[in-house]
């Protein structure tokens, strides 16, 4: 494994909350906002996610979905709802 | 008492606060019908502003600024919001005391932007708000421990009982007399990442030592969201609600639209009684009277609908049924929110185009405002209504659909598909380069309706609808009214007045380029009053046809037509209104809103073009079909 920036996405096999199954509940690990189709810069993207509350160590639980594909998902993040598509949910990585 | 002295200086309250914070019901409660809605010079934000006075006798005036999560300015609205506390905001008076409403039922994100407006160095009065629901949530929160640890003064309050606002008025007179002199330093600058997150830190901790939180999320949320927030039940639920809706705007409005058509009409019959015939009277009766009323004839249907979307709104449903339809928008390039901008315009694209504030990003506004008018709106429905019953045989198809009602729900379909493929095409021509406004949005706690503050709503915005009404749209029907009135028929003439005004001079020019379309001279008269609205083209057929009755006569018009008219130019009229760029008032209301001429002349010119090219198009195939 080689030592690369932070800008290459990390690991496969991070579990992003743009995956996760309706019904999933975890831990916000970490922010990695450099997703490929997002509709902000990776900077916006992680300001604006931290802004809806998105932080490191909160809990996220998916309670609703979309018809179609699955998209988008109604996040609880700790104590409030946030609707958001699933491609920017992916800059979300949980456990 | 220094009431005599504290009245001379007027006082400048800012309201900020998080999107759903109970902002507007606070304003609301505070100024009532005491308020001004306009846009913010060469922006297309809306600027509320409204006045109070103080227990003291102090004259207060409050901003209810754009809400937003972080002064960093995402969008156009929250960039006014930072401008404005910061002071940066030309022709914005520097707010004295910045009034930060706080849901007390969801403080984190807001105690983050709390700690934000801190660095700013403006007098900061922080209000909990709801916090009755926060109470009977089991919700405690140690006001004095929370005003020590934000270092900002904190009261409670509940917008809805007066007792709240009273205290709010009483605390906005102790402020402004303990003012200090030297106004702080502002420290503010864009937050980093991590100052951001330092913040949300530091907001955090603070709830945890002043707070004790609700163990669980609300119950009745959770409960009507598990059926409102269904894949499936969601979008049948979103569709009833959107068919009573519509029954309302049509049914219940239709008796009051007939009232005031009555009306104004009876108004211009008396003038014509009363005044001899001529100039003057023809100005009042048919320019004034009947040009005004063609447009407040749907003030019933726009108060319906703002009923409905303020409603939806206080609930908190508005938000679910963007979330519902964010997919299915976004298939043609659509925000979810511009969903019921795009819905109301089915009745009018006035309070379409109107409503279409709630989404955030410009383009996507702007993108919303360019299709609206393609939206079948209620003034087609008399066009569409004459030509078919005059052409279209009321057989059945494949036994048991009836043919003119499938022209008419095809001629529905035609706008809806119309309105899609526009979107489409301004997205990838106009805004290539640029990505889709984020969809990230929260979910609100349901909540009662605040009646009061919804009945000041609705009032604002007919207040807002009528001085259109009053001007814009008043000056195009006079003008409407000249060219269909001069030049005077001379002495002897036999023909009706209109035939040989400015109107049927311009008719006649415009022949030859409507030709290919299968239009006479007479249609492209009439298409000139049906500036006014798209119904008055029914009128004016008639007039031009010289049938007495105007409005009432439609059979009689529709059996003129059928002899006068192809079936070919038939079909080639209604193809041309399910574009018809004519609508004086929705042109009006494109350019106010966009606070640009340039958009109003974009709309009317690519509707031109679409109704010019399906009209000819139209003709070209029934023609060659064998029906010119």
């Amino acid at each position: 494994m080689t030592d690369l920036p932070s800008a290459l996405p990390p690991l496969s096999t991070d579990l992003r909350l743009g995956n996760a199954p309706r019904g999933f509940v975890g831990i916000i690990q970490a922010l990695q906002p450099d997703i490929p189709g997002a509709a902000e810069t990776p900077h916006d993207l992680e300001q604006h996610l931290l802004e809806m509350g998105f932080t490191e160590g909160a809990q996220v639980e998916i309670l609703h979905q979309g018809a179609i594909q699955r998209d988008p998902i109604a996040v609880r993040v700790d104590n409030i709802t946030i609707a958001i598509r699933r491609r920017e949910a992916m800059a979300v990585v949980v456990k | 008492m220094t009431s005599v002295d504290v009245t001379n200086e007027r006082f400048h309250l800012a309201l900020v606060g998080a999107p759903n914070s109970g902002k507007t019901s606070l304003f609301n409660a505070l100024t009532g019908s005491r308020q001004k809605v306009a846009n913010y010079a060469g922006v297309t934000v809306e600027r509320k502003a409204g006045a109070f006075v103080t227990p003291a006798g102090r004259q207060v005036t409050l901003l209810d600024l754009p809400g937003t999560y972080s002064l960093r300015g995402r969008s156009p609205d929250e960039e006014i919001t930072r401008d404005v506390v910061l002071g940066k905001r030309p022709g914005e008076t520097v707010p004295d005391l910045v009034l930060c409403i706080a849901d007390a039922t969801n403080l984190r994100l807001t105690f983050r932007l709390i700690l934000e407006l801190k660095r700013t160095g403006r007098p900061l009065l922080v209000v909990l708000n709801m916090f009755d629901i926060a109470q009977r949530r089991g919700v405690s929160i140690d006001v004095p421990a929370l005003s020590a640890a934000l270092g900002v003064p904190v009261i409670t309050s509940v917008a809805i009982k007066k007792a709240g606002v009273e205290d709010l008025r009483r605390r906005t007179d102790e402020f402004a007399a303990n003012m200090p002199a030297v106004p702080a330093v502002d420290a503010w600058k864009p937050l980093s990442i991590f100052e951001l997150k330092a913040l949300q830190r530091e907001a955090d901790r603070i709830i945890r030592d002043t707070v004790s939180l609700p163990a669980k999320p609300d119950s009745l949320t959770t409960r009507v969201d598990a059926i409102a927030l269904h894949p499936v039940g969601g979008l049948v639920i979103l569709s009833l609600i959107l068919f009573f809706m519509f029954q309302a705007v049509f049914s219940w409005a239709q008796p009051l639209m007939d009232l005031l058509s009555g009306g104004f009409d009876a108004l211009g019959q008396l003038i014509a009684q009363i005044l001899p015939p001529g100039l003057v009277q023809s100005f009042l009766q048919n320019g004034l009277i009947s040009g005004v009323g063609s447009v407040v004839v749907f003030l019933p249907q726009i108060v319906i609908i703002f009923l409905f979307i303020l409603l939806l709104e206080d609930f908190g449903y508005m938000a679910r049924a963007a979330f519902l339809m964010d997919r299915i928008m976004g298939g043609a390039g659509l925000h979810g929110r511009a969903f019921i901008p795009l819905l109301s315009s089915f009745a009018c694209a006035i309070p379409g185009i109107m409503a279409t504030r709630v989404i955030d990003n410009r383009r996507d506004r702007l993108t919303t405002i360019l299709i609206a008018p393609l939206m079948t709106c209620s003034a087609r429905i008399p066009v569409y209504t004459l030509i078919i019953s005059a052409f279209i045989p009321a057989t059945n198809v494949w036994g048991w659909i009836n043919l003119q009602g499938l022209v008419m729900f095809g001629l529905y379909v035609a706008g809806i598909g119309s309105a899609l493929a526009a979107s489409f095409v301004i997205k990838f021509f106009m805004w290539r380069d640029y990505q889709p406004a984020p969809f990230m949005l929260e979910l609100p706690d349901y909540k009662l309706p605040r009646l009061k503050s919804i009945a000041i709503g609705v009032y604002t915005r007919a207040k807002m609808f009528l001085h259109r009404a009053g001007t814009t749209i008043l000056s195009m029907m006079i003008l409407i009214w000249f060219l269909a009135s001069f030049p005077q028929p001379p002495e002897g003439a036999t023909d009706p007045a209109i035939n040989y005004s400015l109107a049927a001079m311009i008719g006649h020019a415009l022949e030859p380029l409507l030709r290919p379309l299968g239009f006479n001279w007479q249609i492209a008269v009439a298409l000139i009053p049906g500036m006014a609205a798209r119904e008055v083209s029914v009128a004016a057929l008639g007039t031009v046809y010289a049938i007495e009755g105007g409005k009432e006569a439609a059979d009689a018009i529709g059996t003129v037509l059928a002899s006068k008219w192809s079936m070919a130019t038939a079909l080639s009229f209604l193809a041309w209104f399910i574009f018809a760029p004519q609508c004086a008032s929705t042109l009006a209301v494109i350019r106010r809103e966009t606070g640009s001429t340039t958009w109003m002349v974009v709309t009317f010119a690519y509707m031109f073009v679409l109704a010019y090219v399906a009209s000819m198009i139209t003709y070209a195939l029934a023609t060659a079909a064998g029906l010119g």
